[in-house]
């Protein structure tokens, strides 16, 4: 597969790290915004080959982790209800809500059922005409699309037994939040370059305007991220902000027109709670009225779900780049992978995950070298 | 109208047989009252719900030393025992099917204590609808690959459920082995110094299953790595003598679950060489698109051995002139610091810890 090697070559990556160490001069806080990010930056080792001054943080990109906790359980409620088959991504199964998580409704008894494609969930609609199929919709505005196509499918063929329950959460107003905030110390981003691939780079033209912060469009390998630091660090150096895309293989500025086109013909743009920072004006999408009746939080009645954070968990400010998971009093002791307080341990994506699964200890330096 | 490539991802798990808590009271384990199925993934909730409940229950110092087959001696003879059960969804796949499976699972285990697989049972458990020409075509293939292992099939048992109590068909076979020398193989005996040799692609039986499963298609079919290591363990064995500390499969939870079984129950710190493991090419454009670390992914036909570091290169040299073993390659080093610990040098020279899953390899979302 020389299409990746190509971005994990050690060489262009040595390369491109001396590029870095010599324009660098100050300290600078640069946010991934991504969990895919994240989880790639830590896995490769990245942030150990950076130099001092460059701090990165991990954003709130992992839809996982910014779910609300009452939609969990939400979930959890209607995929316990008889005949229902409650269908979604695999990591989203084990993500604990108040008193159980998904995994533990399929153990009791209820018809959970991991999907590749929420497409896969309106086949089981179709299939079996006499239960209701649910789709949990999480995701940014890479999922977006697909979710709309079930959604727009299930309606055309007139499929009255298909439902998504949906949490659909946008990156820009979440970015723009974030740098509006009094703690905020991000000084540039690298902006998720999946959700590039659906929307463009348009959306962030207005927050480089307001905020003057450097977003740079980056892909997921390390040669990627590297080179995506490598152009927020020479703006920030050469005191400029503007949008640049390193991710050109895929991104094009006005994303995928098609895609756009759809999700706009199926959500619109509502305010959302995130898990861990709160209510975000305008920052995800819910399903038009003329969806209504492929709308599992309208069509269950699940009750009122009011539901306590464990106290310990400072996932909001993990989540918000303020902390970094290890400063956490439950980090790898009440809170591992095993055992999780938030979702920012569950999710493989999430910023806490990460740190536990690859870099809980601090080990000697390389034996090799 | 043309939409973008869905992202999605999935995959397998790691057993884990930290054997701490030896002699502690059964419950709690990892907070669950009820088997979730995770425990059955090889990671870490298989590790607790061994080390907290069946180790707690039948201890002795076969079962402690936790090896994939026990050695017991009977007279004069050393012999090694092992037992697996298949369950496999889809029950044929590319490469391979569960009867093979059930063969090659259960002979690997025996030759990797060094003995020689001479018998094996075979017990079924077949779902009432069972089509009697896929059980025949399992059954044909059984035979081929006790043939082709050496193998006889010396007892078994067949127990019918009803309709929808079972999935189609569960295989469970035991092997039994003769060691005709006696070096102690056991996962405890690594030292700092060792070497790791891998002997070949990783993560070929994990993905075969899971694109067929899936129904995704990939460019190139991925085909499971299903065969006997019966020979590359003896070569091994042959060539390296007193100086092979251990050897394992990587089944469930693949090479990861290996080196931290290794690190543990040694006591030693292992460095992996990211640059240096074989995956196919193929096999890593599955894994990246479904997002999958190879390292997780079960495989059936690969082994690891662990040998003196001086005696590794010549050790590697014999396993690459088998068929088996040709992209076989020193892929880690024991280490003194980091005890129990697995680490790996990323290829582009950052480090990082390799952990063993929680539970079930899972889709993620984006
Ligand atoms: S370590 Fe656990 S408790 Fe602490 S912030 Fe992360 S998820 Fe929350």
């Amino acid at each position: 597969m020389k299409y990746l090697d190509e971005f994990r070559d050690p060489d262009i990556a040595r390369k491109i790290l001396g590029e870095i160490r010599r324009v660098t001069t100050r300290p600078w806080v640069i946010m991934e915004i991504c969990g895919g990010q994240t989880h790639s930056i830590i896995k490769n080792g990245i942030h150990q080959l950076l130099p001092d001054e460059i701090e990165l943080v991990h954003g709130p990109g992992c839809p996982v982790c910014v779910t609300p906790l009452e939609l969990i359980d939400r979930a959890v409620a209607i995929a316990s209800k008889p005949g229902v088959i409650f269908t979604s991504f695999g990591d989203m199964l084990r993500v604990p809500g108040s008193r159980k998580d998904l995994f533990m409704v399929k153990s009791e008894g209820g018809d959970v059922r991991v999907v590749y494609s929420p497409l896969d969930a309106v086949k089981l609609a179709r299939d079996n005409p006499d239960r209701h199929v649910v789709f949990f919709a999480v995701g940014f505005e890479t999922t977006a699309p697909n979710n709309a196509m079930a959604v727009w499918q299930a309606h055309r063929e007139g499929l009255d037994n298909f439902s998504v329950l949906v949490s659909h959460v946008l990156v820009p107003p979440a970015m723009s939040a974030l740098l509006s905030s009094p703690n905020n110390r991000v000084q540039g981003y690298l902006a998720a370059g999946h959700v590039c691939t659906i929307m463009g780079w348009e959306e962030y033209e207005p927050i480089v305007e307001q905020f003057r912060v450097p977003v740079v469009v980056t892909g997921f390998e390390p040669v990627d991220i590297l080179e995506g630091v490598l152009m927020v660090v020479t703006q920030l150096e050469q005191g400029i902000s503007r949008v640049e895309n390193q991710y050109s293989r895929a991104v094009r500025r006005e994303g995928n027109m098609p895609a756009r086109d759809l999700i706009r013909r199926v959500f619109e743009i509502s305010d959302r709670k995130w898990r861990g920072i709160g209510s975000i004006p305008m920052s995800g999408f819910k399903l038009r009225a003329e969806f209504a009746a492929h709308d599992a939080e309208l069509l269950f009645d699940a009750g009122a779900i009011q539901v306590d954070e464990p106290e310990i968990c400072i996932s909001g400010l993990v989540l918000q780049g303020l902390k970094k998971p290890y400063e956490c009093p439950a980090f790898g002791k009440e809170c591992t992978p095993m055992t999780p307080l938030g979702a920012t341990m569950v999710s493989t994506e999430g910023a806490c995950a990460a740190y536990h699964s690859y870099h809980r200890h601090q080990l000697v330096p390389d034996v090799t070298s | 109208m043309s939409l973008p490539e869905l992202h999605t991802n999935g995959s397998t798990a790691p057993r884990s047989l930290a054997a701490e808590n030896f002699a502690q009271c059964p419950l709690p384990i990892t907070g669950h009252d009820t088997v979730q199925l995770g425990h059955g993934s090889g990671g870490k909730m298989t590790g607790d719900l061994i080390s907290k409940l069946f180790l707690w229950a039948f201890e002795n110092p076969v079962l402690a030393r936790l090896d994939d087959s026990a050695v017991v001696s009977l007279g004069d003879s050393r012999l090694a025992i092992s037992t697996d059960s298949f369950v496999v969804d889809p029950i044929f796949f590319p490469g391979g099917d569960i009867g093979e499976l059930a063969v090659y699972g259960t002979v690997n285990d025996v030759a990797m204590s060094g003995a020689l697989p001479v018998y094996i049972s075979l017990a079924f458990i077949l779902e009432e609808g069972l089509p009697l020409a896929d059980l025949k075509r399992i059954v044909e293939s059984i035979r081929r690959a006790a043939a082709r292992a050496n193998v006889t099939v010396v007892t078994g048992d067949t127990k019918v459920l009803n309709h929808g109590k079972g999935d189609k068909i569960f295989i469970n076979t035991t092997g039994i082995g003769i060691l005709e020398h006696d070096y102690d193989l056991s996962s405890r005996n690594l030292r700092p110094g060792d070497q790791l040799i891998l002997s070949g692609g990783l993560a070929e039986h994990g993905m075969a299953i899971l694109s067929r499963r899936e129904g995704l298609e990939f460019e190139t079919p991925i085909r499971s790595d299903t065969a006997p290591l019966i020979d590359l363990a003896q070569i091994t064995l042959d060539v390296g003598g007193d100086d092979v500390r251990a050897m394992r499969d990587a089944t469930r939870g693949g090479l990861a679950a290996v080196a931290n079984e290794f690190a543990v129950a040694s006591g030693i710190g292992i460095r992996l060489y990211e640059s240096e493991i074989p995956v196919k090419p193929p096999v890593a454009g599955a894994c990246e698109f479904l997002g999958f670390d190879p390292l997780h992914v079960a495989n059936e036909g690969k082994m690891v051995v662990a040998a003196a570091g001086e005696r590794a290169a010549e050790i590697l040299e014999a396993i690459r002139k088998h068929p088996l073993g040709a992209d076989a390659a020193i892929i880690g080093a024991v280490t003194s610091e980091n005890a129990g610990m697995v680490s790996m040098q990323t290829r582009i020279g950052g480090w990082r810890i390799v952990d063993m899953m929680v539970g079930e390899q899972l889709p993620r979302i984006c």
